[in-house]
């Protein structure tokens, strides 16, 4: 076989159906971020939805909270190579909150207390597949893990899952946000390997 | 330009402080990386067993030769084969080079401000290296925050960065060396206050170490008055 590394043995486990191509598994919770955490009081916390037909709607934190919530256990995979398999949140599908959504737009971008963004597809986010998490193991989301309310997007690398979530705007196509501007691939599939750009 | 993995040789190992060693690697095709940018390295074992890491380059350029700094973490599964078993002649895949936001541009005239926990120093270093090789006349002054002398990596070449115009101050957080004069322990913001640029300089920040340093020093600039849009920061480890 070629390019084997001399002295390599690895650390072998059980090989691992839940664990996509090129990804390792770890029990620790590391953190990506690229800068400094921003510190958000849910009092003053919004979530916004805007749209092409001009309208934006908003959802203060006990707006959030009195919507219905929902338990999702899931596997997460970064793109920097570790998978956390098993964690679980709380938090509103953006089923629920794009049912008091009008747009017939099928991308949205994210966009983040601290300035960041991230693109995905409306085809990601519904169907039960995304939620704005505000627990993580039963405890309100830290604010180093994207705390006070996080996006979770687990089928696809988790920075798509952007912290300190506000708000998304709905977009006719598809373009990158700032983490996909900055050499990462647009979609982010772990299976597919969506790495990098 | 990175979808692909490249076969690598490493040419030299060299310790370069008590658990870590620095590595030269051959790279035929390499396209080049600018200052502060990483890598993905993939190791295979006799039996195709595969696994996959990211290490920030050391260095940055045109060169087919690059440079990685490898700290062991205990209980690893990659970083132990570096530190202990690798040596001149083996082969590894490298894939890279990666990211586009952790990295220092020598045209950028802005003062920079580099802080280094443990072997976060090294793509800190590499943006020291590459702003001590150019013509750029950007004020540029690092922090290395180190358990004692022996944990720093690099140590000697940063002592000779100051000679290089690139200002240079240590955290010793639990032992300093013979002669050390100042305190001894973790950063605090007076601390940090003192041994970085102004915020009125309006520099541009680059923090990278373990997720606890990085939380504290990022969350001291903000509350020092830098912008948090000029503060870049890459972390490692859990929270």
């Amino acid at each position: 076989m070629a390019n084997i590394t001399r002295g390599f043995t690895g650390r072998r486990r059980a090989p691992d159906p839940a664990v996509p191509p090129g990804q390792y598994l770890t029990d620790d919770f590391p953190v990506l971020s690229a800068g400094p955490t921003p510190r958000v009081d849910p009092d003053e916390w919004r979530f916004s939805v805007r749209t092409e037909k001009g309208f934006t709607t908003t959802w203060t934190w006990s707006d959030l909270l009195a919507l219905p919530q929902e338990e999702v256990h899931t596997d997460i995979h970064c793109v920097t190579r570790w998978s956390k398999l098993g964690t679980s949140w709380r938090g509103v599908s953006l089923d629920t909150i794009m049912a008091a959504v009008d747009s017939d737009f099928a991308y949205a971008m994210v966009h983040c207390y601290g300035g960041y963004t991230t693109n995905v597809p409306m085809a990601d986010l519904l169907g039960g597949q995304a939620w704005i998490a505000h627990e993580f193991d039963g405890r309100a989301l830290e604010p180093v893990h994207g705390g006070p309310a996080r996006l979770l997007v687990p089928h696809l690398y988790f920075w798509k899952s952007a912290k300190w979530v506000r708000g998304l705007v709905m977009q006719k196509k598809d373009a990158p946000g700032f983490w996909e501007q900055n050499g990462y691939h647009r979609h982010g599939d772990p299976w597919r390997e969506e790495r990098y750009a | 330009m990175t979808s692909d993995w490249l076969p690598a040789t490493i040419t030299s190992v060299r310790p370069t402080a008590s658990h870590a060693v620095v590595l030269t690697l051959d790279v035929p095709g390499w396209a080049g990386s600018l200052p502060g940018q990483h890598l993905d390295v993939r190791l295979t074992a006799e039996d195709g067993y595969r696994a996959e890491r990211s290490y920030s380059l050391a260095d940055s350029g045109s060169s087919t030769t690059i440079e990685l700094a490898i700290d062991e973490i205990p209980d690893g599964e990659v970083s132990p084969y570096f530190v202990r078993d690798a040596r001149p002649g083996d082969t590894v895949e490298v894939k890279g080079p990666l990211g586009g936001y952790f990295v220092w541009h020598d045209t950028d005239p802005s003062p920079v401000q580099l802080i280094a926990g443990g072997s976060g120093v090294v793509p800190l270093l590499s943006m020291a290296r590459a702003r001590a090789a150019s013509s750029s006349a950007a004020p540029m002054r690092l922090l290395t925050s180190v358990r004692s002398p022996a944990d720093a990596l690099y140590r000697d070449e940063i002592a000779a960065l100051a000679a290089r115009g690139i200002d240079v101050d240590w955290i010793y957080t639990r032992s300093g060396p013979e002669s050390w004069a100042g305190r001894v322990g973790r950063v605090d913001a007076a601390g940090l206050a003192a041994s970085t640029l102004s915020p009125s300089v309006r520099p541009l920040v680059f923090v990278c170490g373990p997720t606890p340093f990085v939380e504290a020093v990022a969350g001291m600039l903000v509350d020092l008055g830098h912008p948090p849009l000029r503060v870049r920061t890459e972390r490692f480890g859990g929270a």
